[in-house]
């Protein structure tokens, strides 16, 4: 392949023009462009020069808002500035937007574009985020492909210098920002033919410097402001211009012709789309497929949609064009239209052309737009009465904007040859078919494009991987929709989806099976071996487990699938795709050493002679059908919309099955049936002390314990288990500890936290792991029948032992959460201490996504209908968000009290006065005061008067309300630290937990200010230099902020006991926990091992700074850690990200671990101060004694 | 004071060379080793399963997450390069090479051929003054016959041994059923010099928590007299040269060695315990003694006492258990003896 060609995704694309045309790149992570701040971040340690022969500074910040402020600051220092960004990112720019372009200030920001969340986030692509900024003045260049998206981010850069007006470079987050593609490079020495370097210089020269001062920023007074705003209108009258002589010269360079606005189809064409993005490639080819068969039909791409150069536009549409459809992919509620159609319909206007304008929304949160979605838009033009404000790709039941679309409409691909794979996250599918496509497009002179879906779930996560290879571009940014090869990696995938679906007739389907090609008939259900035999697929089958497995390559079964797709596809001759498959692995895996790639070679051969034909009956044998994707006894929604989605139909679902608010019933994840774990926790009766430490630990809420009348025991399946009691308030009930099979993952950290080991074979625990398909059906029916055994009452248990805590129901359950995460334990633990009088204010972030990503919830409710109420807003404004609801609570809890006042007579004196008492700090007493309100509310039911009708409305609020501010450290120390500041500083009766897996978990591990010094992460690829930030330090300065420092693996007791004492203080709280997390990179099963490391190495020193005590005159500050006792390697070099550094900047890491093991002195020393007792000599770290509350609610 | 001596076909300015050891990793400990007046040092054991669980630890890693959830395609940075395999330690030689004058010993321990000849050569190349190949494997397999451990262990000397120039040492353990014989047979193929003992690291119970717990005791001057006696029965027998290890501790315990036969001898725990100046204090305390007891040079005390010298090779055989027991057991009789043997 020539130099030039290369076969990457959108985001490098743009990352390598905009890094090496750029001096300075602030970055901050956000899907789906994180990429790009990433590559430029790897790209500046690795030491690669811009085209100017330095290095760029790559900065990440603590928020898009940051990031945007750099940008500023350093565009006013005459640097050239860039950044990469989407969605809420953008939103949090738009400040500065408006800032940099009212000073004529020339950078490129590109964005990977992102929905924005409203009625839910959408972490996929559309162009609410780009359309949000267009009124910042800033430009607005569209890019279609990932060839554009490369050659736009020079024009782009070209046009800022030149015409001073910054812009927003935008393509297609996911669809274009992750599509892999052929595209051909820009060389340096192209792009330094376009950069004109006088401009860089006048740049330079408008820079602020003390050497000759300007002001800037100034604030202007009502009489001339608005003259002042008018300056700049020559600047964006020549813009278009400017822009068009960009992509002039870009293509008297590279052959590659641009234009503002460009045409495509019919030059006599009467009828025409208009629109930009992707879609623009899936339209064209679309016209182009209905031209060839005498259709007057045209597209017009707009490719600068800001400056709009209305005349252009109207030039551009042929002069025969009766109707125009112009397609927004973005919504704006309320609107005359959406801003392209209205924007089209104002230019046609203005150049007194007619024709008939028709607008619609697509596409919106990366839904697919395919060639029949583009064809019923043109077919709807041909409508004598075309529908206008359409919506296309969904079905609209409601307010019946959706256009019908032929479903078996698919355009001829010529010899693109198109597959299909279905894999789960760990196997390694998508690293495969990601090196097929390098080789293919690479290795050929084929054209080749990738796109995968993967899933919003990081446990047992599956992917679908769609390729497409072809001697001509590929330009298809939608996906498949009939495949010549479809390889299901997971045989589990069998039963529950539909794999086959996409199969051409005579497809090739290659199947992961343990089942050799003599017995798998029968292990299909009836639908699969229906289309094998109606499609008459050539069928074939692999061992891929056994062949990696003995390649020494785990579950990792990616090169045992690519060698046989290879194989099965002729794409290369064998020995030919032998030979790159191996280059492949030296090319991927050549850094990791020689063992790994010695094993990955045998893979290869032994997967050339593993793969067999399946000789195919020609009758459906078998007797079972598709597992039903929820439990057939879920509530109507849930069979009827969630399992719609969990069966991967979701896009059917029409509008009127969709709460138009986003409000979503809770407990729906117990319906789904994952079936995830090779190996589920097996009790042993005879070995149990029944102290609930597998019970605490558990990340998805899968093992759980019971107390109950032994009586209850009748009418038990005989497989249940049971034991008398071990504790000693219950010695005439029954325990049982149960495993929920169907939905743990098999973590095995229940088994890692049972202290108890036999006697005669230490290796076997109370809770031994077990292969989980023999276990599956009975221990479905044990777990059915524990669940309806009723829950204890919780009003007597004494909560601060572990082992009773451990009785109390979870109201998290099920999470979407990776196994073995070191979060959700933590959530679990306040589900089951405060969820049933909980409100839960959860930062965007790992914790969002599996407490509320769609389909299912973990948040749920107990027997009585009570339970967490949860709700995410943003990332960066989640501590006020929970002071928001604190503060209505404490209003709604005064205007009650009020009214209890006004009711005294009424409700009689003696309630009242109970009622008012409520700062019930046990689980009696919160009882107690249910049952008077439930009192209070009878008895003032039947009264008419205001005043009572509203009591009634308000009454539940008398019972306290507790308020946990959730998020992890990227919210906590970095981009939501100063509202959580202001939240401390509030002194509200709040709780915050960070959830401190100190990176950016959610987005790929970027470091945050919680990492520790010495790790790497993204954007500290070389090891972090500067120490982690004190957070818990910087609270207790305030005085009157209960801290916590815990971490359940190595001090269950004191966490226990932080959540306990943190919810009982009467002010702010803030707990920091310890939260393994994959990014950590190690087996996650030992998460606990680790936190125990953390704490007795001194890393992770365990407190809590109660301002209660200081009451009392005793120091507020505890330590609940002995000094270090283990050396800090010991602990750090367990973990991956410390030990990787050891191995990519040896010197370095030993230096770093110099420093980190100083910080973890010098940490343990300040603290252990800081705890001296107060005798009277003791240090002092605050004055403050009584907590300060603010204002308090009224009595 | 002439205190040279040859070993492994290397004049050595004296007989004092710290073994294999934690200490040799990090360079400026070992040029305190230089300054202090070692004649050569044995680095740190290159170990071959180490390496192997190394790299794919390092593959683990990377993987773990990977292109598993839309938005995080992995979890950790891709660097541009990682030190894998045995680069780390080739590294360290180098620099070792490049910072010390005196003779530098690499120390390998794999299992395999490949890996042996593979790193063996990659020793050599950096410039590795001799090879010492530490024989640590565990037969845990009660299929494996001692034969077989033996045929293994002499094939792949002799393997090596066509594959390098480089001098070659073999640290044995002492878990032969025919010492002698092995030993022999490895000088026959090519071990120019033998390293006794290799000291296990044996792991302990701890009986409250039921566990396994790897521990390490540092040795004692107790521990001498192991390899003090196979060196005394060797010496003139096997055609090598003879490095005692393992309970080297003071100048009388160096001494010993030497006229058990020892070339060299060597130390560790000494060091870890007390300083890497003890290697100075012994020096200046050998040369005295050897001034006090009025020896010119080293070469007349090596050998002197081994069973071929000295004549006295009753005291290193069974006769010598004997006469040791009865010194603990004063009033028992010969049949409290039996029983004990």
């Amino acid at each position: 392949m020539p130099d030039s060609l290369a076969t990457l995704d959108g985001n490098e694309a743009v990352a390598r023009v905009a890094y090496l045309l750029n001096e300075v790149i602030a970055i901050y992570p956000i899907t789906p462009a994180s990429a790009m701040g990433e590559w430029a971040d790897q790209w500046a340690a690795e030491g690669r020069p811009n085209l100017w022969g330095t290095i760029p500074q790559v900065v990440e910040m603590q928020s898009e808002g940051g990031a945007a402020g750099a940008v500023h600051g350093a565009l006013q220092v005459g640097s050239l500035t860039t950044t990469f960004t989407a969605s809420q990112g953008l939103l949090l720019m738009i400040p500065n937007l408006y800032k940099i372009a009212g000073e004529l200030t020339p950078a490129v920001f590109h964005i990977a574009a992102r929905s924005l969340a409203a009625q839910a986030l959408s972490i996929f692509g559309d162009h609410s985020d780009v359309m949000a900024a267009r009124g910042t003045g800033f430009a607005l260049l569209a890019s279609n492909s990932v060839q554009e998206a490369h050659d736009f981010a020079a024009i782009a850069q070209v046009a800022t210098l030149e015409t001073r007006i910054p812009f927003l470079h935008f393509f297609d987050g996911f669809r274009t920002s992750h599509e892999i593609n052929k595209i051909r490079l820009l060389s340096n020495d192209e792009l330094a033919a376009l950069i004109n370097g006088n401009l860089i210089r006048a740049h330079f020269e408008r820079a602020l410097t003390p050497d000759h001062p300007t002001i800037r920023g100034t604030a202007q007074n009502p009489d001339v402001y608005f003259q002042a705003r008018e300056t700049v209108n020559s600047h964006y009258l020549a813009c278009p211009e400017i822009v068009q002589g960009a992509m002039d010269r870009f293509a008297a360079l590279t052959g590659r012709r641009y234009r503002l606005f460009d045409y495509v189809g019919e030059p006599d064409a009467e009828r025409v789309v208009v629109l930009m993005g992707s879609g623009a490639e899936t339209v064209q080819q679309t016209v182009e497929h209905l031209a060839e068969r005498g259709e007057k039909v045209g597209l017009l791409k707009v490719r600068l949609y800001r400056p709009f150069d209305g005349e252009q536009f109207a030039a551009a549409l042929p002069k025969t064009v009766e109707s125009v459809a112009v397609l927004d992919r973005t919504k704006e509620p309320g609107s005359l239209g959406e801003p392209l159609y209205l924007d089209v319909r104002a230019a046609l206007a203005e150049a007194e052309r007619q024709p008939l304008v028709i607008g619609g929304r697509y596409g919106l949160g990366s839904k697919e737009f395919t060639p029949a979605m583009a064809k019923a838009v043109l077919d709807e033009l041909a409508q004598r009465q075309p529908k206008n404000h359409f919506t296309i790709g969904i079905e609209d039941d409601l307010t019946h904007t959706s256009l019908a679309i032929d479903p078996g409409f698919e355009l001829e691909l010529g010899d693109t040859v198109q597959a299909v794979f279905y894999g789960l996250g760990a196997d390694g599918t998508v690293s495969a078919n990601k090196n097929t496509i390098t080789i293919i497009g690479e290795r050929t002179d084929k054209h080749a494009q990738g796109y995968f879906v993967l899933d919003s779930k990081k446990a047992g996560s599956r992917t679908i991987s769609h390729l497409r290879f072809g001697s001509r571009p590929i330009r298809s940014p939608y996906l498949i929709q009939s495949a010549d090869f479809v390889a299901c990696h997971q045989f589990d995938f069998i039963e529950k989806l539909d794999v086959l679906r996409l199969a051409k007739p005579s497809a090739t389907f290659l199947l992961n099976s343990p089942f050799g090609p003599e017995q798998v008939w029968d292990q299909l259900p009836r639908s699969v071996q229906r289309t094998i035999l109606d499609k008459r697929l050539r069928f074939y089958v692999i061992d891929g487990e056994r062949v990696a497995r003995e390649a020494g390559l785990g579950q990792r079964i990616n090169t045992v699938m690519q060698t046989c797709f290879f194989a099965l596809t002729n794409i290369l001759p064998l020995e030919a795709a032998v030979e790159e498959i191996k280059r492949g692995i030296e090319k991927t895996y050549g850094k990791r050493g020689r063992e790994v790639i010695r094993r990955n070679f045998n893979a290869v051969e032994a997967a050339l002679k593993e793969f067999h034909p399946v000789a195919v009956p020609s009758t459906v044998t078998s007797g079972f059908e598709h597992q039903p994707p929820v439990s057939p006894v879920a509530p109507d929604f849930v069979r009827e919309v969630t399992g719609v989605m969990v069966a991967g139909d979701g896009d059917q679902l029409p509008v009127s099955a969709l709460p138009p608010d986003g409000v979503y019933p809770p407990g729906t994840s117990k319906w789904e049936r994952r079936n995830l774990a090779q190996e589920i926790p097996a009790w042993d009766t005879g070995l149990c002390i029944q102290c609930g430490k597998c019970v605490f630990v558990c990340p998805h809420a899968v093992i759980r314990q019971k107390l109950y009348d032994p009586a209850l025991l009748e009418g038990a399946p005989q497989s249940f288990r049971s034991a008398p009691a071990r504790f000693k308030e219950y010695k005439d009930l029954v325990y049982s500890l149960q495993v929920e099979p169907e939905q743990c993952t098999g973590c095995a950290l229940c088994f890692e936290a049972c202290p108890v080991k036999d006697k005669a074979e230490p290796k076997r625990r109370a809770i031994n792991m077990a292969p989980q398909r023999p276990l599956r059906e009975t221990e479905r029916a044990n777990w059915d029948f524990f669940v309806q055994l009723p829950e204890l009452d919780r009003t007597h248990l004494p909560l601060h032992q572990v082992k009773y805590s451990q009785l109390l129901q979870p109201l998290f359950e099920f999470s979407g959460a990776c196994a073995g995460c070191g979060e959700t334990p933590y959530l679990k633990l306040l589900s089951q201490l405060f969820g049933d009088r909980a409100l839960i204010a959860n930062a965007t972030g790992c914790s969002s996504i599996y407490g509320g990503n769609l389909p299912t919830h973990p948040w749920t409710i107990n027997p009585q209908g009570r339970g967490p109420a949860w709700s995410n807003s943003l990332f960066e404004d989640n501590a006020e968000f929970g002071l928001g609801m604190r503060i209505a609570l404490d209003q709604q809890l005064a205007t009650a009290k009020q009214l209890l006042g006004e009711l005294r007579e009424e409700i009689g004196s003696e309630l009242v006065q109970a009622l008012l008492q409520t700062d019930q700090a046990d689980e009696g007493r919160l009882q107690a005061q249910r049952e008077r309100v439930a009192v209070v509310k009878a008895r003032i039911a039947a009264l008419q008067s205001e005043p009572a009708r509203r009591l009634l409305d308000l009454a539940e609020v008398l019972v306290p309300k507790t308020v946990w501010i959730v998020g992890g450290d990227g919210w906590a120390y970095d981009i939501g630290y100063g509202g959580l500041d202001h939240v401390l500083a509030s002194g509200r009766d709040v709780n915050l937990l960070v959830l401190d897996t100190e990176v950016y978990s959610n987005t790929g591990g970027q470091q945050s200010k919680s990492t520790p010094r010495a790790a790497v992460a993204k954007f500290a690829s070389a090891g972090k230099a500067m120490p982690k930030k004190d957070l818990g330090l910087m609270a207790m300065t305030y005085g009157n902020v209960y801290v916590a420092r815990v971490a359940m693996g190595a001090d269950d007791r004191q966490t226990l006991r932080a959540f306990l004492e943190a919810q009982s203080f009467a002010g702010p709280s803030l707990i920091i926990a310890y939260s393994p997390c994959i990014a950590h990179g190690y087996d996650l099963r030992f998460g606990l091992d680790q936190q125990d490391r953390a704490v007795r190495s001194g890393y992770w020193p365990l407190y809590r700074f109660d301002p209660r005590r200081a009451a009392r005159g005793e120091n507020p500050l505890q330590l609940d850690s002995k000094p270090p006792s283990l050396p800090l390697t010991d602990y750090m070099y367990v973990e991956g990200r410390f030990r990787v550094l050891t191995q990519s900047h040896p010197q370095r890491a030993a230096e770093l671990l110099l420093a980190a093991e100083r910080d973890v002195k010098e940490q343990w020393s300040r603290y252990e101060r800081l705890a001296q007792p107060w005798n009277g000599r003791g240090t002092k770290l605050v004055e403050s004694s009584e907590p300060v509350l603010a204002e308090p609610a009224a009595d | 004071m002439d205190l040279t001596t040859r070993y492994l076909g290397m004049r050595l300015k004296n007989p004092l060379v710290p073994s294999a050891s934690p200490l040799s990793r990090d360079l400026g400990t070992l040029q305190r080793m230089e300054e202090a007046g070692a004649s050569a040092i044995v680095l740190y054991s290159l170990f071959e399963e180490e390496i192997l669980i190394g790299d794919l630890a390092l593959h683990e890693t990377l993987n773990l997450g990977t292109e598993s959830y839309s938005e995080a395609l992995s979890y950790l940075p891709e660097a541009l390069y990682y030190q894998t395999g045995p680069e780390a330690y080739l590294e360290h030689l180098r620099r070792v090479k490049d910072k010390l004058s005196i003779p530098v010993i690499a120390s390998l321990n794999g299992i395999s051929t490949g890996g042996w000849i593979r790193y063996a050569r990659e020793l050599e190349a950096i410039g590795a003054d001799a090879l010492e190949l530490n024989m640590y494997y565990l037969p845990t397999d009660p299929h494996l016959s001692g034969s077989v451990v033996e045929e293994m262990y002499a094939q792949l000397l002799g393997e090596l041994r066509r594959t390098v120039t480089l001098p070659i040492a073999v640290k044995l353990s002492p878990f032969f059923s025919a010492l002698p014989h092995m030993a022999r047979r490895l000088a026959g193929v090519g071990a120019q010099g033998l390293v006794l003992f290799n000291r296990f690291y044996q792991p302990d119970l701890d009986i409250e928590s039921l566990r396994t717990e790897p521990t390490l005791e540092l040795s004692s001057s107790s521990e001498l007299r192991l390899p003090l006696r196979w060196i005394a029965l060797l010496f003139g027998n096997v055609a090598a040269d003879f490095a005692l290890t393992t309970g080297v501790h003071t100048v009388e315990d160096a001494i010993k060695g030497l006229m058990a036969g020892a070339s060299v001898t060597m130390m560790a725990s000494e060091l870890l315990l007390n300083g890497i100046q003890r290697i100075g204090e012994i020096l200046s305390e050998l040369e005295v003694w050897l001034e006090v007891h009025e020896y010119e040079s080293l070469a007349p005390l090596i050998g002197s006492m081994s069973v071929l010298r000295s004549g006295q090779s009753a005291a290193f055989e069974r006769a010598n258990y004997i006469s040791v027991l009865r010194s603990y057991l004063p009033d028992a009789g010969l049949s409290t003896l039996a029983e004990a043997s």
